[in-house]
């Protein structure tokens, strides 16, 4: 297996990217001797620097890194699916205000050894926070390059010593409709949001539990306080805002399945030679990107995930 | 009233000069193809569902002035869903021309979104007085196509949305009253 070493800097260190990208503002600012016009892009810069949720302290690189260059923070946190908050990609960001994410704590239970609520604190101490660059491909033809900070789903699931019947986990969304104002219309989807996966593929090491991005916390669009990330999957499987976690003898049902059987399998493997019903998987747009790409089978990770899937028939696994 | 139109030219105007000034400004978003692409097709529907509005207003009050806006609204409502097709084609598909015919052949969505423009498409070459006046009873009944038209283009939004469409959802409930009104009788 071909694992990169992502560069030994994590982004985190790097200048802010807010900062960098300003720049080339910068230079000609300054090569205009504009001197009145500097300051004031600056203190612009700096609050929108500003703006992010804390920095996280102690974030190590992580295995899987990616030459690829990153999708910027600004696309990152303002264009998204959580429906939560609203069916448009700019609604979670005008509402993801209203979610509180302290105090938080996520009950696991099921077929595990000593279940019971842990709060997001002890989640934290579980394994050193790293610095994951993963693809994420959204079954809507679109991807992206994010710099994610979490650690294994594996670390949280060892902790809590699934037993022999433990087969399937099942992840589940906060349900409060005051907080999250989207689910307040029951017809956008069946609320809460389940999501599942198979006890293999919630071991396998690229499967993560993000709590931040760009080094620091993560903005409460993308999933705050604690999200799963399963880069070789469409990004809907990558369930936000966790509260359960439940280890399953049998495979739960998972919203989008519950939604459209026929348009989201349970695996919803990334996968080029599959369609949508009613579009092509076949390319997708890099945000940031003119002209579309060519989709890899498992988004691009077919050498770290293509052996959990041998023997079944590649139709089955949308 | 010699205002009336150039101010309806220019207010049907202002959202593709918003869509460019955004564009050129990164104010549509992270994905501004996308969004520009799906803007200009709410707007055709937009000016579409007005059009038919004021079509249905004079047909019931008798009141005759809105009539002179429905080939203006109904020619920009076709130079919207133009660019939006002409966008799909260039900026989003880049002149793929073999993804293109995969979309109509398998993507109903597509072919429904096409049949409505072809039909706009009809109506746009046919809106001169000269078309009017060779087609005669035939223009009626052709125009009339844009019953079909609109719904035709509703679906196409209700089938790209992932789940409802909330803005399919308006239209839908905008097109049917003006569908319930333009087949009750004219008044006297």
């Amino acid at each position: 297996m071909l694992i990169k070493r992502p560069d030994p800097i994590p982004s985190s260190a790097i200048t802010d990217e807010a900062i960098y990208r300003e720049r080339r503002r910068f230079l000609g600012q300054f090569a205009l001797g504009g001197g009145a016009l500097l300051l004031p892009g600056l203190l612009a810069a700096q609050a929108r620097a500003e703006a992010r949720p804390p920095k996280l302290e102690g974030v190590v690189p992580g295995p899987f890194g990616s030459e690829e260059s990153l999708t910027s923070y600004q696309d990152i946190t303002s264009y998204n699916n959580f429906y939560e908050f609203g069916t448009d990609k700019g609604d979670p960001k005008k509402h993801a205000q209203l979610l509180r994410t302290r105090p938080w704590s996520v009950m696991v239970e099921g077929e595990v050894a000593r279940p019971g609520p842990i709060d997001i604190e002890d989640i934290l101490k579980l394994h050193p926070l790293e610095e994951r660059i993963y693809r994420m491909r959204c079954v809507e033809a679109w991807s992206m390059v994010i710099p994610w900070v979490g650690f294994p789903l594996a670390a949280l699931l060892k902790h809590a010593e699934p037993n022999s019947r433990a087969r399937y986990v099942e992840f589940t969304t906060l349900h409060d409709p005051e907080q999250m104002p989207g689910q307040r219309d029951r017809r956008i989807l069946p609320w809460p949001y389940v999501e599942g996966l198979r006890i293999d593929e919630a071991m396998h090491p690229l499967c993560i539990l993000a709590v931040g991005l760009y080094g620091h916390e993560l903005p409460n669009q993308n999933g705050a306080p604690l999200r799963l990330v399963v880069p070789w999957k469409y990004g809907f499987k990558s369930i936000k805002s966790i509260v359960r976690i439940r280890l399953l003898e049998a495979a739960p049902t998972t919203t989008w399945q519950q939604l459209s059987p026929r348009e989201y399998g349970f695996y919803a493997n990334v996968n080029p030679e599959v369609d949508h019903p009613r579009w092509s998987q076949r390319r997708e747009r890099r945000i940031g990107e003119l002209r579309r790409r060519d989709t890899l089978p498992f988004n691009g990770y077919a050498e770290e995930v293509a052996h959990l899937y041998q023997g079944m028939d590649p139709k089955t696994l949308f | 009233m010699r205002w009336l139109k150039p101010s309806v030219f220019l207010l049907c105007s202002l959202p593709l000069l918003w869509l460019v000034w955004s564009g050129l400004h990164g104010g549509l978003g992270a994905n501004p193809i996308e969004a520009a692409m799906h803007e200009l097709g709410h707007w055709a529907l937009r000016l579409l569902l007005l059009g038919l509005a004021l079509n249905i207003l004079s047909r019931h009050s008798g009141w005759r002035r809105p009539m002179q806006l429905r080939r203006m609204l109904g020619l920009f409502a076709f130079a919207y869903a133009l660019l939006h097709l002409l966008v799909y084609i260039t900026l989003d598909q880049f002149f793929d021309l073999p993804a293109i015919l995969e979309d109509l052949r398998f993507r109903p969505y597509i072919l429904i979104g096409l049949s409505a423009w072809l039909i706009l498409l009809a109506m746009a070459i046919t809106s001169t007085r000269h078309w009017q006046r060779r087609l005669g009873r035939r223009w009626a009944r052709l125009h009339r196509l844009v019953y079909v038209a609109v719904p035709l283009a509703i679906t196409h939004n209700f089938m790209v949305a992932k789940t409802i469409s909330p803005e399919a959802m308006v239209y839908t409930a905008l097109f049917i009253p003006l569908l319930i009104l333009r087949l009750l009788p004219r008044r006297a």
